[in-house]
């Protein structure tokens, strides 16, 4: 499904070779970490993480499109992708799956990325309000705001539609449809099958997008962000793809899926599937994949570093972090904390 | 009532306080007019002197608000800054949340009070954890205005006192007016905070007149975040907020009939509370009986309660009462008026403080 308008200028821009490279790279560094992290965690290094296997394309090409110095994207608990393209501080990124603070440590200002939350479709509306305050200001900067399928059925995605279509708020509404809610599939939670379908309603263009396929993600968001841009309104993208590993380190899909209906579902691998089209078109040779699986696991190394060496928060912050202007009940539970607490 | 009961109460003449200092209004500066007035004008002087503020809500644009609180305000800010949304409250508040986070002082308004509860995912899990997630670099800067409370006669959820919800809720700050010249400096100091504040308007006192002095809040110097005094007494603290504090004043008035002088304490913060003005208060009275409308278990009587008594528990002459709406769905308009805290109830209450006695 395509309903959005043919872009034109640089939107329209196929990626150069570099650029291809380059996705592939962050690809691998993408599948690697979260593959580690699982490891981490069953290591003891982190007490629980929720992997995005198999959604490196879609994570990797929407990310890819986002401009830094003026857009702003709200993110799930399951945008480790996302955030690493865009170049997040992944320490500070992964800081949240080691328990340290929910949101994670990074400059959400600095990073253009909305905290880390845990509330299915809860930043969807932060993505429209965001975005109005850009037009408010006159600004041309676009909010992206990611949901999956599961949360397609909160109210809070349709008011944000609604909203989004009403005041013609430059909202990229970044859909990963993985197939599955924990244990609940697609066909049990979205009602006619697909989320894109239901732009029509707001009267909204959509992009029901193959969304393993790294390079079709990175023009069809980037389509999305010039129409948002250009004053247009929101865009509704939908990535199918899909989730190849549990729904976080407690799940068991054993439960609720068969092996053979894993694999059915899951197609062929996004990492292999680009490896195999970067060989056919020359762009990259084995060379070039076995250095950026090593940068991949250096880099990797360097997290896993940063994150063992990690301390915990200082207990103040509990009470610092409350209010801009604190009260005198927590300054006294504070006081009281310090004082019958051993970590003074 | 008899004076009997007065037993054990300080002796006339003891008291060395001024009785009209305190919510005293200069009558030069001051202008009479409505909390509706009072609300208008603040709002549109918060939107003069912060070109980052911004009203919206349902039918808050155009119409000026179903209690005409907004009136007026679009034609002269314009619709960038007064405008209507579409009908749906957890819309409302997710949006505040991304405008707070672009720079914006969102102040949106929820219909009425009930209306809130379709919001609450966003005002709890959002709006009240930003700060705190994003570890100060995103605060929350939202005034939400929420007409609030019964007394009206109004359909079903439009006479809910959320107040005691809302105050369990870390990283929000709650207050209420209970006159115009509360209403126009509480609401003016609320939307310059950097912290979220649900503002609860006592809808039923919008159109009582009263005199507001715009260039001061506090002529005796009290501080804007903490409770008043109202009425000076020196047998018994009446503690109440919203339209409570209008219904204990008179009742204060009554009581002093039968010779017993009653403090009034609009509580005005219900969080923080300002617990030093109960405890100097209590200290004072030694009696101490809390009014508020909203159901009895778990309200926010119960916290002042024992804010009290964790503040003079040695001076206290009795338990301190309360007196409250019950543990009831806000009842239908033939039968508020006996849901809510009505003056023979609140006199039945202080009764029941001064004949305590020691078991």
């Amino acid at each position: 499904m395509d309903t959005l308008p043919v872009a034109s200028g640089d939107a329209a821009d196929p990626l150069t070779p570099a650029q291809l490279r380059e996705l592939y790279s962050l690809m691998v560094a993408v599948r690697h970490l979260d593959t580690s992290a699982i490891a981490w965690q069953r290591q003891g290094i982190i007490p629980g993480y929720a992997p995005e296997l198999g959604q490196e394309a879609a994570q990797v090409g929407s990310g890819y499109a986002v401009d830094t110095t003026r857009d702003f994207v709200f993110p799930t608990y399951r945008e480790m992708g996302v955030a690493r393209t865009m170049g997040v501080d992944m320490v500070a990124y992964m800081s949240t799956h080691k328990a340290t603070w929910h949101g994670g440590l990074y400059d959400p200002l600095e990073s253009r990325l909305a905290p880390i939350q845990a509330v299915v479709a809860g930043s969807v509306l932060h993505a429209v309000g965001w975005a109005h305050g850009q037009t408010l200001d006159r600004k041309d900067g676009v909010a992206m705001t990611y949901f999956g399928d599961g949360a397609s059925s909160q109210g809070d995605v349709h008011e944000a539609l609604n909203f989004a279509a009403v005041m013609k708020t430059p909202v990229v509404f970044f859909v990963q449809n993985n197939g599955w809610a924990i244990s609940v599939p697609t066909e049990r939670q979205v009602a006619g099958g697909s989320v894109a379908a239901r732009a029509a309603g707001y009267g909204m263009p959509a992009l029901q997008i193959d969304g393993d396929d790294v390079v079709a993600v990175v023009e069809a968001t980037r389509r999305a962000f010039a129409h948002a841009r250009a004053g247009n309104g929101p865009v509704l993208i939908e990535a199918m793809t899909y989730r190849r590993g549990p729904h976080s380190t407690s799940d068991d899909p054993g439960r609720y899926r068969s092996l053979d209906e894993e694999r059915d579902g899951a197609g062929q691998d996004p990492l292999q599937r680009f490896r195999q089209q970067l060989l056919a078109d020359g762009i990259a040779d084995e060379a070039f994949f076995a250095g950026a699986l090593a940068a991949a696991k250096a880099e990797e190394e360097q997290i896993r570093t940063g994150i063992q060496a990690l301390d915990s928060r200082p207990g103040t912050e509990m009470f610092d972090l409350v209010f801009q202007e604190t009260t005198p009940a927590l300054q006294a539970q504070a006081a009281n904390w310090r004082e019958e607490s051993e970590h003074v | 009532m008899s004076n009997s009961i007065l037993e054990g109460v300080p002796a006339a003449g003891d008291n060395t306080a001024d009785n009209t200092a305190s919510s005293a209004v200069s009558p030069a500066a001051a202008t009479v007019m409505s909390m509706q007035q009072a609300l208008n004008r603040a709002l549109d002087e918060v939107l003069a002197e912060n070109p980052k503020t911004l009203i919206f809500g349902e039918d808050c644009g155009r119409l000026g608000g179903v209690f005409r609180i907004t009136d007026g305000l679009q034609a002269k800010h314009g619709e960038q800054r007064v405008f209507d949304t579409p009908l749906a409250e957890s819309g409302i508040l997710g949006m505040s949340v991304g405008l707070a986070m672009a720079g914006f002082h969102p102040i949106p308004e929820v219909q009425f009070d009930g209306f809130a509860y379709p919001a609450i995912n966003q005002i709890v899990c959002q709006i009240a954890r930003m700060n705190y997630r994003s570890r100060g670099t995103m605060p929350m800067p939202i005034t939400l205005r929420v007409p609030s409370f019964g007394g009206i006669r109004a359909p079903e959820h439009h006479g809910e006192s959320l107040e005691a919800l809302f105050a369990h809720v870390p990283g929000l700050k709650v207050v209420s007016p209970s006159n115009p010249h509360e209403a126009y400096h509480l609401l003016k100091y609320a939307a310059t905070r950097p912290d979220p504040v649900i503002f609860m308007e006592p809808k039923s006192r919008y159109w009582q007149k009263g005199e507001v002095d715009t260039a001061s809040h506090d002529a005796a110097g009290g501080s804007p975040t903490g409770a008043k005094v109202m009425r000076e007494g020196r047998h018994l603290t009446l503690v109440a907020w919203g339209a409570m504090v209008a219904r204990c004043l008179q009742v204060a008035e009554l009581a002093a009939e039968d010779g017993i002088d009653i403090e009034v304490l609009d509580l005005r913060w219900l969080k923080p509370i300002d617990a030093g003005a109960l405890a100097a208060s209590v200290r004072k009275t030694r009696r101490a009986v809390v009014v508020h409308e909203a159901p009895l278990t778990s309200g926010l009587g119960a916290e002042v309660a024992q804010l009290i008594t964790q503040g003079c528990f040695d001076t206290l002459r009795a338990p301190v009462e309360r007196v409250t709406g019950f543990d009831v769905p806000y009842p239908s308009g033939d039968l508020e008026d006996e849901y809510i805290p009505n003056i023979d109830r609140i006199l039945f209450g202080i009764q029941r403080v001064l004949e305590y006695k020691r078991g």
